[in-house]
Order: C-alpha cells, then sequence, then structure tokens
C-alpha cells in the first residue's frame, strides 16, 4: 500500500513527514540506548529480507494481489524501533530507487508501514502476550501481523479521506476488506518465519529491556 | 549473529529476489481500491527514479530485469542497514 505522489493533500503529506520525522528521530534516540553488537547484523538481514519479501506480491480475491509488509516480523526480532528503522529504510531505497511510493508521499508510508505497521503492532503484540501469558507466543504473533496490515490500510484510508480523494464511507470499507485477505497471507509468512526462527536460532527474538 | 548465520539470511533474500519475477502482476490493494474507486489517474511521480518497478533498465528480457532489480535492491538495503547500526551503536 505504498501511497504514489498524487493521492494525498499538502497538509496531508505534510503532517505525514512530520509525524513520522519526530517518531523517528525518537526511535533513533532509544536505539543509541538498546542497539548491541548481535542486533546490527540481524539488521542487515531483516532489511535484506523484508525488501525482497516485498517484492513478491501474491494473488488474493479476484485481480488483487498483496505483499508482505514486515513490520510484525522485523518488531519481534528487532524490537518496536529497530524495526521502525528498517522498516523506513527500506521504504526510503523503494521510494528513491524503485518508484515504489511517492516522495511526497513518503512520510505517509513511513507513518502508516513503519509506525503504524510496526510499532503500534508491536506493542499489540505485547498486550496479547500480557492477557495471555500462557498461549503460544505465535498466536499473538499471528493476530497482531494480522492486525499490523489492517491497521496501515485504516490509517491508509484516513490519509486519503482527508486529502479529498475519496469519502471517508467509502474508502475505509473498501481499503479494509482487501487487507483483511492481505492480512491474512502476511499472518501466515509472519507466523512460518517466527516459527522456524524460534526453532533454529530463539535468541533472536526481541526481549524488552528490564 | 554469526558469519554463517549472516550469509544464509542474506542468500535467502538473493533467492526471494531473484524469483521476483514470479510475482503476481496484479494492483495491489491500495492500486485496486484507487481503480475501483477512479482515482488511480491522481497517481503522479515527482521523482524520476534509476530502476523504476523493479526492472533493471537496459535488459530485454523482464525476468532477468526483474531478478537484477531485486539483487541490487536486496544488497542496497543490506549495507545500509548495517552502516546504520554501526553508526548509531558507536555514539
Amino acid at each position: 500500500m505504498h501511497i504514489p505522489d498524487g493521492f494525498l493533500s499538502p497538509p496531508v503529506f505534510i503532517s505525514g513527514w512530520a509525524v513520522a520525522l519526530g517518531v523517528l528521530s525518537y526511535a533513533l534516540k532509544k536505539t543509541r540506548k538498546i542497539l548491541k553488537d548481535k542486533l546490527v547484523p540481524l539488521m542487515g538481514v531483516m532489511a535484506a529480507f523484508i525488501f525482497a519479501a516485498q517484492m513478491l506480491n501474491f494473488p488474493v480475491l479476484g485481480g488483487t494481489s498483496g505483499h508482505f509488509l514486515g513490520g510484525a516480523l522485523a518488531s519481534v526480532t528487532l524490537g518496536p524501533y529497530v524495526g521502525a528503522i528498517v522498516l523506513s529504510l527500506v521504504l526510503i531505497v523503494q521510494c528513491l530507487i524503485f518508484q515504489d511510493g511517492g516522495l511526497t508521499t513518503l512520510g505517509a508510508n513511513i507513518f502508516n508501514m513503519a509506525i503504524v505497521g510496526t510499532i503500534l503492532s508491536y506493542y499489540l503484540y505485547v498486550l496479547l502476550r500480557k492477557i495471555f501469558p500462557k498461549t503460544n507466543m505465535l498466536i499473538a504473533v499471528f493476530i497482531s501481523s494480522w492486525f499490523s496490515v489492517v491497521l496501515a490500510a485504516t490509517f491508509c484510508a484516513l490519509e486519503l479521506s482527508l486529502s479529498g480523494t475519496l469519502q471517508f464511507g467509502v474508502v475505509l470499507p473498501a481499503m479494509v476488506f482487501v487487507h483483511i485477505f492481505i492480512g491474512i497471507g502476511e499472518a501466515i509468512i509472519t507466523t512460518f518465519i517466527l516459527s522456524f526462527i524460534l526453532k533454529v536460532r530463539p535468541d533472536l527474538i526481541y526481549r524488552e529491556q528490564k | 549473529m554469526k558469519r554463517k548465520d549472516i550469509f544464509i539470511g542474506l542468500l535467502i533474500a538473493i533467492t526471494l529476489a531473484i524469483f521476483s519475477f514470479l510475482a503476481s502482476s496484479s494492483p495491489d490493494g491500495l492500486e485496486k481500491v484507487a481503480e475501483d474507486k477512479n482515482f488511480i489517474e491522481k497517481a503522479t511521480a515527482i521523482l524520476k527514479s534509476p530502476i523504476p518497478d523493479y526492472l533493471f533498465p537496459g535488459i530485454t528480457n523482464e525476468k532477468v530485469a526483474a531478478s537484477l532489480a531485486g539483487i541490487f535492491g536486496v544488497l542496497v538495503v543490506f549495507i545500509l542497514a548495517i552502516t546504520i547500526g554501526k553508526l548509531l551503536k558507536e555514539k
């Protein structure tokens, strides 16, 4: 759901930039305190994997495709702030080198996918783990990764309607409906990869510092 | 992460990138909504990117062009992420 130039009005995309830059500078500050040696190569591998996986559009419904987002995968392995930085980096490279997502709308795309889809989905995951501490963590992963896509689509719809591109009552159900299905793809892929990581390298799962 | 793990991770990413030509070419969720609701024509691009649409320029075989664009992108984000990580850690 990379928003191209032209879909958002200046007040909306400027707000998108402001919020994205604000949250990212906070994330960079946070990251300086928590970043350890072992996390640096994982940042590289996660960025590489998420970039490649985002290229692989899978078919959903008739004549529509979806692709992996990776926000939940990044935050469960790297933590919410390093995860958001990695997702933002992927979005910046996609915009500047591959013309995927607009330049004016890059802030909004970072907000939707690297902040809502990564940081917010991480706290949903943490909340689920707190409410159901005895349940398998992969169930929390499945649910929060599904929400990461649906919530990102919801904010995308909100931005489109605030820009006057389409009425909220029309764009919200349309965006949410298709992303309910894309989200299932996201949840299956994220859960599969994390179950694999849990099996071979459980130490790569992010642990909140006390 | 050991050197071996980094290598395996990067290899998985490059393999996915090589097979990116298999990706569905149908519009994605947002594009589909934009087509159905008739605002797709509002889409513009104010920036001329060097590798638009994930196809490496100057290569007529689209599958090869897609694979090359993917491998290039994977290496770029990998190097940038490692560099940012190192810079952040040193401070």
